[in-house]
């Protein structure tokens, strides 16, 4: 078994097929994307390959160390960022092929129109811990 | 009451539920319930006959589960009108729960959890901790797994044409050692012991048939295993395997997994998982790694190219040449094999560093880390580079 994590992206990813911003759709579309995504997560319980999904909020902060007994800097958030995340679903699959075709399943939620998005996920596989055997 | 040798009763007491009727998907559960409810009264109540106990209990809650379900009011009729079955060969039952639960129609992950379930007698939150994967999905996996087997058979007319040399193809015995090899292999640490438990479950097989490869298996997980303590440093860097201090090696451990493997051996049946456990008797052998015998384990990795045709084998038996012929024997044994493969760039970069280059080595260390598959991995191979670059610039 292997996670992977699929990362969904609000900025930085290239550019869907069907590329019409959430906030043009009707109601209904967000209903429904809503459902195909939560359908997908509790299908991956079943098949018992689902381990997390988490979305995040469009904006965060910054924050560095600033040196001893000083409280830490923030700042932004910057609007040049280009890479801004926007959730993920981690999985557990037995192949780097399953782990594509979950990927493509999850691509497909329907967008504007009820049609398919044919959003681009990023697919990154977990670094695990080292196996026993090696030599 | 000691939790393992409970859970050592699983095998037996799942059989006896099955062979009284009780289908193999609510007779695990009702084990399982069993063995919660052993491990919360023995310790102040011990039973004189805790395999009956086991079987009484979970019988009984084998009815209740059944009875509650109004659809198998019909079964439950004809269970209970059924006599209590005597004694069964144990033997034969944990080899059948075994085949069973490592069962080709599986994946292996449905089949690891189940036979850490079914035969292991952890919970399903004890293997999801120790998989890293939340408590819901574990228990699905194990129960589509369950509903995966529950065709392929353990009703009570099977159980009993198997009985009698089914077990012993040597087919058979390859799964059972597969998913058992995943057990063993999987790094994570967590409260469960996976190693110790996947040597729990080695030597209850070996008990149960007699097999060289599942000897050679057995050997090869205690020779491994004799050197955990020293295989990472306090801070859980990865120490490799020239650099250990030898004498945290547990000599006990060693001894027992030699023994095992020359018994093996002497039956003149070799497989890949005895060819493995020679290979790592020999290094268990050397006082130094300097004393390496290098010539013999390259014979082994020979052996076992032909038994198994891997290219991680190749891989490895390349870094064996280099130890035992030079670098330049090695980085040839290299040359032949696909750079795509994982850990080629790593093996590359340590070949390059015996042959003196330090410059190709620097630069390959560092890829190797950026291709490592796991972190600890990485971590090892970055301090590698960051070494090399060190002796480059003096």
């Amino acid at each position: 078994m292997a996670k992977y994590l699929l990362l969904k992206h609000y900025r930085g990813a290239p550019a869907a097929v069907n590329d019409v911003p959430m906030d043009q759709w009707t109601p209904q579309e967000i209903s429904a994307h809503v459902q195909y995504m939560n359908d997908f997560a509790a299908r991956l319980e079943k098949t018992g390959e689902f381990v997390d999904g988490q979305a995040l909020a469009p904006e965060g902060k910054w924050v560095r160390y600033d040196g001893e007994g000083r409280p830490p800097v923030t700042d932004g958030p910057f609007a040049e960022t280009k890479d801004l995340i926007a959730g993920w679903m981690v999985i557990d699959v037995d192949s780097y092929e399953r782990a594509v075709e979950l990927a493509g399943e999850l691509s497909a939620a329907p967008g504007a129109g009820g049609k398919p998005i044919h959003e681009w996920l990023e697919l990154r596989p977990f670094l695990t811990a080292p196996p026993t055997i090696t030599e | 009451m000691d939790e393992a040798l409970i859970r050592s009763l699983t095998p037996s007491v799942l059989t006896v539920l099955v062979r009284r009727g009780a289908d193999f998907a609510a007779a695990e559960d009702a084990v399982q319930d069993a063995l919660v409810e052993a491990v919360r009264v023995w310790p102040a109540d011990p039973p004189r006959d805790a395999k009956g106990w086991l079987v009484t209990v979970a019988w009984r809650k084998f009815l209740d589960a059944t009875r509650a379900d109004a659809a198998r009011r019909r079964r439950e009729e004809r269970v209970e009108e059924e006599p209590a079955s005597g004694p069964v060969p144990a033997a034969d039952d944990t080899l059948q729960l075994y085949f069973l639960c490592a069962h080709p129609s599986l994946t292996p992950a449905s089949a690891v959890a189940l036979t850490l379930r079914a035969v292991g007698g952890l919970t399903t939150r004890q293997i999801a901790q120790a998989y890293l994967v939340p408590e819901a999905t574990m228990a699905q996996r194990i129960s589509r797994g369950k509903r995966t087997v529950s065709d392929v058979g353990l009703s009570p007319a099977r159980a009993h044409s198997r009985a009698g040399g089914r077990f012993d193809r040597p087919g058979d015995v390859a799964t059972v050692l597969r998913v058992l090899y995943l057990v063993f292999n999987e790094g994570y640490s967590g409260d469960v012991d996976l190693a110790a438990e996947a040597i729990r479950l080695t030597r209850q097989l070996a008990a149960a048939i007699d097999h060289p490869e599942v000897a050679g298996l057995l050997a090869l997980m205690l020779l491994h295993h004799a050197r955990r303590a020293a295989r990472t440093a306090p801070d859980g860097s990865l120490v490799p395997l020239a650099e250990q201090d030898r004498g945290r090696w547990d000599t006990k451990l060693i001894a027992e997994g030699v023994e095992i493997l020359q018994a093996a051996l002497a039956r003149d049946r070799l497989g890949e998982f005895q060819a493995q456990a020679a290979i790592a008797a020999l290094h268990a052998d050397a006082p130094t790694a300097e004393e390496t015998d290098w010539v013999q384990i390259v014979e082994w990795y020979d052996e076992l190219t032909r038994l198994t045709d891997s290219p991680v084998v190749r891989l490895n038996r390349a870094v064996a040449v280099g130890e035992a012929d030079g670098p330049r024997a090695g980085l040839a044994a290299l040359a032949e094999l696909d750079d795509a493969l994982p850990r080629h760039t790593a093996v590359a970069a340590y070949l390059h560093e015996c042959d003196g280059d330090l410059a190709t080595a620097a630069r390959l260390y560092a890829e190797a880390a950026h291709k490592a598959p796991n972190l600890a991995e990485r971590d090892h191979l970055t301090r590698q580079a960051a070494r090399v670059n060190a002796r480059l610039s003096r």
